[in-house]
């Protein structure tokens, strides 16, 4: 099943490594890894997608605690959280499909943020499944070019990961 | 006063008491030993390898309490390392390594002798790091300390730019660490501990399984109690030899590929099982889905939560430094009024006795023609009344070691369980025989292992330390001829090992005495006459009947009960029972 995991860590050089050393060395999957600093400089926030069997996944968040710098990790799918992702999509449109783009940008909640003779790129947030439509309904034969941040998640309400 | 980084490192390890490290020099450490040059309380033992550096800090951990050192060049001091590093990770040895590192301004310009250390030993360091300001040097190498001994130990790699060893800092070595990521556990949880105690006094087929964890938490004592207080069998894997006394009639031996009959099937069909620091290894519990055919409650206790449930469900996890939870389960069995029910123990004592007396215990074939090399280990055994520090290397001497010399005593069996790491065994005397001056310390181990550290001989001349090289010589990488004579038709495709240097020669060369022994008859003396020599190094060379088979088997794959027994001793067959 897919999970989406949280986790702080020291925000030091090598410690993105560590983690994703620690998936490749063990096998586990992962379909998007994000990191940044906090509003505290001294400690990273993570996003993990990954997916695998109820044990694999208590593997990885058990290997992920076993880390020195990982000071909390949180399963994002184990409760009620939210999750989002940023994409960027350059397709190709000439003028005279300009406005048929611009309308359905609009009906999916897409902005336009650049626009040439002959391209015009989209900046759209929302879930990852979401994203995936939105692609599916541009058509892959217009793409020209696709940059996701993979997905970023947060708990609801109560729901925080701190130190 | 300002010191330089590498004044700063030395006296480090004086503030942590360190008294021995081993290691070898080399360019981005020249600022290092020029303060060890300077200073007398931190012995250094020259090695001839830097491998050796390692498992003689790794010998010297084992067999006592503290952590060992290594001070290792860049490049190739540093690859030279991993072997060593790798083996104390797997088998959670507390390590501080020490490593040189290229200039800091020429990082990443494939400078002369640089190498990623800190990338290359990821994998296998409980963590490292990369000194970048020489004020860091003294808190990192206090946390380098704190991290390899706590919660579960391992090595830490501290790597020091040669142009930062030699820049100027007040030296304040912290009187403490915290590192807010890092949180080892004491005690276990009290309704946990509740429910594991009343599982083990209900259960008609109790087993308890003790690994390694229970050496290196210092819990055999507690251990002892719980095994005598309970009436239950135990057994210790080959890393907890010696935790629970082998000569014990509670002890059924060690389980697993090579363990005892008994220990194979009374794991296989208890109906409740007890693990203390183990962690399921393929090597014990054999095929997976096998041992799980068999229903059964598993508690189990463990200083690491990713050790459990890794391999196989758990009913009752219990997360803890072993020791203090071992306390807290002895006092809730103490204060209850409850004792396990003495009519289904006795029914279960009767099965596993007959397992012992039928197919079980450790027998084999002697003859008066070949040295059996079963029967050195047992005249070892009874030539150093069961007491010596016996180290290994890997092989089916090692087996053979951990199955007939009997333990009674933790940090006593010292070998490489978790990477198999042939040359392991002369270097880690080395250590063991450092930190215990006046032990009898054997290094069991074959031509082949033995080719692989032979070196070190030099390191003991020099150092003075009168290791008995127990050498069980049969003439063939052993273990891998015996996999190719049982899966692979008896191809013995180069497992022999020609061209044989003459191992007495060669000892003498090294400044040492050497034995070649190829008689039955002249085990006993050879072994009495090498450990009356209290100051020398004695190498005997024992030649061993080459085609001896370590038995019990459970070949890989297969589940503990189809555990194999040797044919040719005198006992029935498994199909027989
Ligand atoms: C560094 C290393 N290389 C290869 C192996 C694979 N291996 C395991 S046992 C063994 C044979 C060891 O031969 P020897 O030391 O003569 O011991 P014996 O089995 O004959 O007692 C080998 C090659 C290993 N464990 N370690
Ligand atoms: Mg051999």
């Amino acid at each position: 099943m897919r999970h989406i995991i949280s986790l702080l860590m020291e925000n030091e050089a090598g410690a993105l490594s560590r983690v994703a050393g620690l998936f490749s060395a063990r096998g586990y999957n992962i379909e998007s890894l994000t990191v940044a600093p906090t509003e505290d400089p001294t400690l990273s926030r993570m996003t993990i997608v990954t997916s695998g069997s109820d044990a694999v996944i208590e593997q990885i968040n058990k290997q992920l605690n076993k880390l020195i710098d990982v000071a909390a990790v949180m399963d994002l799918s184990e409760g009620e959280h939210l999750e989002r992702e940023l994409m960027l999509v350059k397709v190709r449109s000439e003028s005279t499909t300009r406005e048929e783009l611009k309308r359905m940008t609009n009906i999916l909640h897409a902005r336009v943020i650049d626009e040439s003779e002959s391209t015009c790129t989209l900046e759209l947030t929302d879930t990852c499944a979401r994203l995936d439509s939105f692609l599916q309904t541009i058509g892959p034969d217009r793409i020209l070019e696709t940059v996701r941040t993979g997905a970023l998640g947060i708990g609801r309400g109560e729901r925080i990961l701190k130190l | 006063m300002e010191l330089t980084g590498a004044e700063i490192t030395i006296r480090c390890l004086q503030e942590e008491g360190v008294e021995y490290i081993f290691g070898y020099p080399g360019g981005a450490v020249l600022f290092i030993y020029d303060a060890l040059f300077n200073q007398d309380k931190v012995k250094h033992i020259l090695v001839r390898h830097e491998q050796a550096a390692l498992h003689a800090a790794d010998g010297y951990a084992r067999s006592s309490d503290q952590v060992g050192v290594a001070l290792v060049t860049s490049g190739p001091g540093l690859t030279n390392a991993v072997t060593g590093i790798a083996t104390a990770y797997m088998d959670s040895i507390p390590i501080v390594v020490i490593s040189g590192q290229v200039p800091s301004y020429a990082i990443g310009e494939d400078a002369f002798q640089e190498v990623d250390s800190v990338g290359i030993t990821r994998p296998c360091v409980k963590h490292n790091f990369l000194i970048k300001d020489v004020k860091d040097i003294a808190p990192t190498i206090k946390k380098a300390f704190y991290l390899a001994k706590s919660g579960r130990p391992g090595p830490v790699l501290v790597d020091i730019p040669k142009d930062i060893s030699n820049q100027k800092t007040e030296f304040i070595y912290p009187d403490s660490v915290s590192i807010r990521s890092y949180h080892p556990v004491g005690e276990g949880d009290g309704v946990q501990i509740a429910r594991a105690a009343q599982m083990l006094l209900e259960a008609k087929r109790p087993m308890i399984y003790s690994g390694g964890g229970v050496i290196l938490s210092g819990a055999s004592a507690q251990l002892i109690e719980l095994v005598r207080l309970l009436g239950f069998p135990c057994t210790n894997t080959l890393m907890g030899l010696g935790a629970y006394p082998a000569t014990d009639k509670q002890f059924v031996g060690m389980p697993g590929m090579h363990g005892t009959y008994e220990a194979c099937m009374a794991m296989q069909h208890c109906d409740v099982l007890l693990a203390v620091g183990a962690r399921f290894d393929d090597r014990v519990i054999g095929n997976v889905e096998n041992f799980a055919q068999i229903p059964r409650k598993i508690i189990h206790i463990d200083i690491d939560p990713s050790s459990i449930a890794k391999r196989v469900k758990v009913d009752v996890p219990v997360v803890g430094d072993l020791k203090l939870v071992l306390n807290q389960l002895l006092s809730v069995l103490r204060n209850g009024k409850q004792k396990p029910d003495a009519s289904d123990l006795a029914a279960w004592w009767k099965q596993v006795n007959e397992w012992r007396a039928k197919g079980g215990g450790l027998r084999y074939n002697n003859s008066s023609e070949i040295i059996k090399p079963q029967y050195v280990i047992e005249k070892l055994y009874e030539v150093t009344g069961g007491d010596a520090f016996v180290t290994s290397d890997v092989g089916q001497h090692q087996m053979w070691a951990a199955q007939y010399y009997k333990f009674d005593k933790p940090r006593r069996w010292i070998n490489s369980g978790g990477l198999g790491t042939m040359g392991f065994g002369l270097p880690a005397a080395m250590g063991v025989q450092l930190i215990n001056p006046g032990a009898a310390v054997a290094c069991v181990t074959g031509e082949g292992s033995i080719q692989m550290n032979i070196q070190e001989l030099s390191t003991c001349k020099q150092f003075h330390l009168p290791i008995k090289v127990v050498s069980l010589n049969n003439r063939y990488l052993g273990m891998v001829r015996q996999w190719q004579q049982f899966f692979h038709g008896n191809r013995y495709a180069e497992s022999y090992m020609d061209a044989l240097p003459d191992f007495v020669k060669l000892t003498e060369a090294y400044g040492h005495v050497g034995m070649r022994i190829d008689k039955p008859s002249d085990v006993e003396p050879a072994l009495r006459e090498a450990f009356a020599r209290k100051k020398d190094l004695v190498f005997m060379d024992f030649q061993t009947d080459p085609l001896e088979n370590v038995f019990p088997m459970v070949p890989g794959g297969k589940g503990l009960s189809e555990v194999m027994l040797d044919p040719n001793a005198p006992h029935p067959q498994v199909e027989d029972l």
